[in-house]
């Protein structure tokens, strides 16, 4: 719906020459001046507006038109919509170093709220204190005509956040006092409502009554956001400003706040003190202003919770009642933090709130903050938090992981509660299968969070079968895409991709064996047993070009290096070991989707050293497995690289005592035998081409090998040369390309030349711990290549002395 | 809290041709930033603001994008259609995301955002937010600015309309607060706009 017309617009703003903008302020500053605004005016200041905003470059007013801008905000007779326009431009050009705007001659609250936004906008934290004062000092003024304070309360918050010194303590203290009473005592009765009868008629006052609740039946008690009525008084609008305002004013202005350390903290603990002992709420007001807030708050947060039981007669106000109880929960928290004798009644009216919601599929998202208070509050609730967190990590993302805005606040829950957690840490950490169903289902806006979550979830007992989970996430993906299918009926808007019929994945889910991998794959917690899901592959085949699990797939690296880098940390031998031996397995074994195994190869190729580096003796130790692996059919270099590279590096007596020349011997054979079906072979269909890294990795091993057991160097000297001649010539060779064949060439004449001197070949290969700690050849000036180069070259050189 | 508002444009597919805009964009308040008042630090300062917004948008087109691909939803959906623009918004894509510490905000932020019409609405938010309060304000504030501003109509456009954008973020959203508004509250609001406006 952006029009051509729109973007050239836009452009036109852009690039506005001087003189033009210019021109445009004149005619500006000629219009404002005259005495009566005309709708020329705003006209004027709109395309005024654009052209500032349009660009990210600075735009230059000149003076008279800034000057004039700010006076016609700080008129009191300017009409509003050109007060609007005149801050929006003036905010626009923010911080602008000519503004001479002040808000201290502004009587008209509206007016100095505008003001306000523009004073805000300069960044300037000692503007921000004396508007702050100002507008407090307002407020502190009986004002009972004119629009009201409720344009002020936002500037209060807005300016508390943004400089929490801004406000001196009695302040503080004085405006806590007013919001208390604006919370409770707020009228019940609607607004008068004056009923214009004609020139001769009186004008009656028709009393419309109390106010009444969202399901219609009269208000029971005090004033709150869900009381409605036809029309509102301003003390009503004040209860809506000051509830909305309230969290973030009892966080900047309870202990532990910003504000100045109190001399009145001891008088507020005794105040405390004095309401645990009476349990009923206090009389009168002999509390201090921060405690009589906090009873206030109470008792409305309070309301609040039975308010949000009715029935609402429209949707909005149910979707408002949703957001009051979270908001009500959130303020329970903050009170209870700030003055643990709350926490006593907030227990007993939070339990039976906890057993309504959990049966309601409609409030699930308002279980969340429920269950970070008793994660808060842990100690003294103790019996509840466990049943809260098994039902929230049990049932919910099973459920709900298809609502992208749940399966956020769920996440972003986990990962704020960490700390938290304590020994409730373990029901996290074994419901990974079920929080992966919201990274599943969602992948691109969870990946960076679960990367943060990761290191916390995964222990040295789930690490397996989270690898393989997340190697499956693709294929989660897919069946939680036919598990709605399955359940659901047809909706207009159904969550699954419409795009993608699947008519026989639904019949094929009958089959027992299927249903029970099935389950497994949807499994809650994590089942401690690890299963191959390979017919379950097939079936969901035609789901994997669907896009959520295309974009699943591409999200799956970044996790799996996010997951490794927090295994190494702790894995021992034993389980790098395992890791190592899945990595191979899993290699060929993944679900099929579009560049999917591409990815996780380049990521598998990389880890695979690195379990070894962590743990050398496992390639002795899955000698049988990786002989195995390179003696069968495999699809990737990558993998194939890594794990060559791996045996060359490893397999040797200094890294592992056990490690027999046997084994050497053997793995020789076998590593020989695939260079030669690799360089021998046609490419075809079943076998691409093969890189080169293969073909010179697998060289340089069996030069390594050759050089650990010495009686194989004939052999592997026959084997460099036979290479060295078919590298010549490319075109016929099993090197693609003319690069990849002198890479070959030369790696073969390099290996050819060490092996001329088997004690430095020895020296080179298999560098003994002294020398290969602090590992020189990390850095690029010893690496191996370079070695073998220089070697290379000071032997020719020898040979060329030498007669013969 | 809101730190930010932004509306941009917002392409159904990555093939369309065109750029992500912003059509407005409005800060409540700046970020705490140390305290240097030269003059080429002003400027930088507005600059980095908007790069902040147009990286938001951008991020919140692609979330746009990947989401609808995901459900499989053609294109046209983005298309005005001249029915019910109520039930268009309880089915229009949404979502939430979170913003890092640095990047490209200096605390870390928290994105709700909402897809009409090949418009793009997000609210840049504190990170320990309310977010049903915010996902409802914010579809409040679309459904606002789509009647108020007729942008269901094809010729309709935001860009010289500020005026109107402004008057209705000083009523629902006054200085970023996030208010608690029942119904009624709404349309008392919304009387009071309609009458304040000369047209």
């Amino acid at each position: 719906m952006f029009t051509t017309g729109e973007e050239s617009l836009l452009r036109q703003a852009r690039e506005l020459r001087d003189e033009e903008l210019g021109r445009l302020c004149a005619r500006v500053c000629a219009l404002l001046q005259e005495e009566d605004w005309g709708p020329d005016a705003p006209d004027a200041l709109r395309r005024l507006f654009l052209i500032v905003s349009a660009t990210k470059y600075n735009r230059r007013l000149e003076r008279p038109c800034m000057a004039l801008l700010q006076t016609t905000l700080c008129s009191p007779t300017c009409p509003e919509q050109l007060q609007l326009l005149c801050a929006a431009v003036l905010r626009e050009m923010s911080p602008c170093d000519s503004l001479s705007l002040s808000c201290d001659h502004i009587q008209n609250t509206r007016q100095l709220g505008l003001v306000a936004s523009v004073l805000l906008a300069q960044g300037d934290q000692q503007q921000v204190r004396s508007l702050g004062q100002r507008v407090l000092k307002v407020l502190e003024s009986r004002q009972p005509e004119g629009p009201s304070l409720r344009h002020l309360l936002p500037v209060v918050s807005k300016v508390t956040s943004l400089a929490p010194d801004a406000l001196r303590e009695e302040q503080t203290r004085a405006l806590s006092k007013r919001l208390g009473d604006w919370l409770r005592y707020a009228s019940v009765q609607q607004a008068v409502a004056h009923s214009s009868g004609g020139f001769f008629s009186t004008p009656r006052a028709r009393q419309l009554g109390p106010v009444t609740e969202v399901d219609g039946a009269v208000a029971t008690d005090f004033f709150t956001v869900l009381s409605t009525g036809q029309r509102f008084t301003e003390d009503q609008w004040l209860n809506v400003q000051a509830f909305s305002m309230l969290r973030a004013w009892l966080l900047d202005s309870g202990p532990g706040g910003s504000s100045a350390p109190d001399a009145d903290d001891k008088s507020e603990l005794e105040g405390s003190t004095l309401s645990v002992l009476s349990a009923t709420s206090t009389a009168g007001h002999l509390l201090p202003p921060q405690q009589w807030l906090r009873e206030k708050a109470f008792e409305y947060c309070q309301r609040l919770l039975e308010q949000s039981n009715r029935r609402a007669l429209k949707k909005a106000d149910s979707d408002l009642q949703k957001a009051c109880l979270v908001e009500a929960v959130l303020v329970l928290d903050v009170l209870c933090q700030q003055d643990p004798s709350f926490l006593y009644r907030t227990l007993s009216c939070l339990k039976p709130l906890h057993m309504r919601l959990r049966g309601d599929p409609a409030w699930v998202r308002a279980l969340l903050p429920v269950a970070q208070f008793f994660l808060h509050h842990g100690e003294a609730a103790a019996v509840d938090a466990e049943a809260v967190y098994q039902h929230l990590f049990t049932r919910i993302p099973a459920e709900h992981f298809h609502s992208p805005m749940l399966a956020f606040e769920f996440v972003q829950f986990c990962r704020d509660s960490l700390p938290l957690f304590g020994r409730n840490l373990g029901v996290l950490r074994t419901s990974f299968p079920n929080l992966f169903k919201f990274l599943a289902w969602n992948s691109p806006p969870l990946t960076s969070d679960f990367v943060v979550l990761l290191p916390s979830l995964v222990d040295a007992g789930t690490a397996v079968e989270m690898l393989h989970l997340l190697l499956d996430l693709p294929c989660l993906t897919a069946a939680l895409d036919l598990q709605l299918r399955s359940l659901q009926a047809a909706s207009e808007r159904p969550p699954w991709d419409v795009s993608i019929r699947a008519p026989g994945c639904l019949e094929a889910l009958r089959d027992s064996q299927v249903q029970g991998l099935f389950q497994h794959l949807l499994r809650a917690h994590a089942s401690g047993t690890v299963e191959r899901l390979t017919p379950l592959y097939r079936l969901l085949q035609p789901l994997a070009g669907c896009a959520r699990v295309v974009q699943c797939a591409e999200a799956v690296p970044t996790l799996l290096r996010a997951f490794f880098s927090a295994v190494t940390q702790f894995a021992d031998g034993a389980l790098a070991s395992q890791l190592s031996l899945l990595l191979l397995e899993r290699s060929d074994s993944l679900y099929q989707v579009p560049g999917y195994e591409a990815g996780v190869h380049r990521v598998l190729s990389s880890q695979f050293p690195a379990l070894c580096e962590l743990h050398p003796p496992l390639v002795v130790e899955q000698a049988k497995e990786l002989l195995e692996f390179v003696g069968g059919p495999r699809s990737g270099g990558h993998v194939l690289t890594a794990v060559v590279w791996a045996i060359g590096e490893y397999l040797s007596v200094s890294w592992d005592r056990r490690c027999t020349v046997e084994q050497i011997n053997n793995f020789f054979e076998a590593l020989e035998a695939l260079l030669f079906e690799v360089t021998q072979s046609r490419p075809s269909a079943a076998l691409p081409r093969c890189p080169p890294q293969v073909v010179t990795v697998l060289m340089t091993t069996l030069t390594k090998l050759a050089s650990r057991s010495q009686d194989l160097i004939p052999r592997v000297s026959l084997l460099l040369s036979k290479m060295r001649t078919l590298a010549q010539s490319p075109a016929a060779g099993p090197v693609p390309g003319e690069e990849g064949a002198r890479a070959a060439h030369t790696r073969a004449t390099e290996l050819l030349n060490l092996l001329k001197m088997p004690s430095v070949a020895q020296f080179v290969f298999t560098p003994s711990v002294e020398v290969s700690e602090p590992r020189y050849h990390r850095d690029t000036n010893t690496a191996l290549p370079l070695v073998l180069r220089t070697v290379s070259r000071l032997v020719e050189r020898e040979a060329g002395l030498l007669p013969g | 809290m809101v730190h930010a508002f932004l509306i941009h444009t917002l392409r159904a597919t990555k093939a369309e041709e065109g750029l992500c805009r912003v059509l407005y964009s409005c800060f409540f308040g700046t970020e705490n930033s140390p305290n240097d008042a030269q003059p080429h630090g002003a400027e930088r300062d507005r600059l980095l603001r908007k790069e902040q917004i147009l990286a938001v948008a951008r991020q919140v087109e692609s979330m746009c994008q990947l989401q609808l691909q995901a459900c499989g939803r053609p294109a046209v959906d983005l298309q005005p259609q001249s029915s019910d623009d109520l039930v268009h918004l309880r089915e229009s894509p949404c979502g939430a995301f979170r913003l890092t510490a640095g990047d490209p905000f200096q605390e870390p932020r928290t994105v709700v955002w909402l897809g009409v019409l090949s418009l793009g609405f997000a609210l840049v938010l504190n990170a320990h937010e309310n977010l049903l309060l915010a996902e409802g304000t914010l579809r409040l504030l679309a459904r606002l600015l789509l009647e108020h501003l007729r942008l269901l109509v094809p010729t309709a456009s935001l860009l010289l309309r500020a005026d109107y954008i402004e008057g209705i973020l000083t009523r629902f959203l006054p200085h970023g607060q996030l208010l608690f508004l029942n119904d009624q509250f709404v349309q008392g609001l919304e009387k009071e706009f309609s009458a304040a406006w000369p047209r």
